[in-house]
């Protein structure tokens, strides 16, 4: 089992409480992500990434998309999200670390929309969430939380 | 090293004002533990740490938490020499404690995250960028011991 069953209860409440707005925090995260961290702007050099772009709008809805389909699916992600890899590692070759940065965007979104509910237990539930996702989406990746820092001359 | 803007510094102080250190720094610290498990390792004389309500309760972690959220505050006061103000708390870390600088990123996280679920409105976007590049700095400043 992927996620314990605590954990996903967790989860499972979260996303039913989200309802149809899943795709207003995603987008709120890739927002937040072209800002905090611009050298991931670099995949959507395509699209019009001012504040409030419908393109940006139309992406996130995607992202929600994706990880709705993950919260009905957790004992299947690898199956599930296939195409997804499949996209995301050999077409659009997307740095890993990135995922990890949107995930990070995502929780910091989800923690201002939905404080009462970000307790510590449901914190680490969505991080072990996330982390099965980007397992699924970039097996060569690591865990989120562990940013690595723009412009850092480590 | 980490440059701030004049907005950047505004966008961080402005709302470093605004933190209660005490609750904040016991909170990030507790979360931080519940969050990334491995992490309890280095704080085993605390005591309780069996559960997520144990740990968010622990007067040693909130205690710790204080002291580690204040250097914090030590580090917003001098955004410009973040190596010179960790030079010694980098030493107790690398030297001594050994932490894996990894963990201080987490960490640096997990304080964004705090000011998120406090601060809704104030966190835009932009605001969240300053203070990632405060995290990242302060984490490049604790780990400047191991270069």
């Amino acid at each position: 089992m992927v996620l314990a069953p605590a954990d996903r209860a967790a989860v499972l409440a979260l996303w039913r409480k989200l309802g149809t707005n899943v795709g207003i925090y995603t987008t709120e995260a890739l927002e937040r992500i072209f800002v905090a961290f611009p050298s991931s702007k670099t995949y959507f050099l395509h699209l019009n990434l001012s504040p409030g772009s419908a393109q940006v709008r139309a992406h996130g809805q995607k992202v929600a998309e994706a990880l709705s389909l993950a919260v009905n699916h957790l004992d299947d992600l690898p199956h599930t999200l296939s195409a997804l890899r499949e996209l995301h590692t050999h077409k659009l070759r997307v740095d890993p670390v990135f995922f990890k940065l949107l995930c990070h965007c995502l929780l910091v979104t989800l923690a201002r929309h939905y404080p009462g509910d970000f307790s510590p237990n449901m914190h680490a539930s969505l991080v072990k969430f996330l982390n099965h996702v980007i397992s699924a989406l970039a097996p060569s990746s690591g865990q989120i939380g562990r940013v690595v820092a723009e412009g850092s001359c480590v | 090293m980490v440059h701030f803007t004049a907005e950047e510094k505004a966008a961080i102080t402005g709302l470093w004002g605004k933190v209660n250190v005490e609750e904040a720094g016991g909170e990030a610290l507790g979360r931080l533990l519940v969050v990334y498990p491995w992490t309890q390792r280095f704080f085993d004389s605390f005591g309780n740490l069996s559960s997520a309500s144990a740990i968010m309760g622990n007067p040693k972690v909130k205690a710790h938490g204080k002291k580690v959220l204040t250097s914090f505050g030590e580090a917003i006061k001098n955004l410009d020499n973040l190596k010179g103000a960790f030079a010694k708390l980098s030493e107790l870390h690398c030297d001594k404690l050994h932490v894996d600088p990894e963990n201080f990123r987490l960490l640096g996280n997990v304080i964004v995250i705090i000011l998120a679920t406090h601060f809704s409105r104030e966190f835009t976007p932009d605001v969240q960028a300053a203070w990632q590049k405060l995290v990242s700095g302060v984490a490049t400043a604790l780990a400047h011991k191991y270069h």
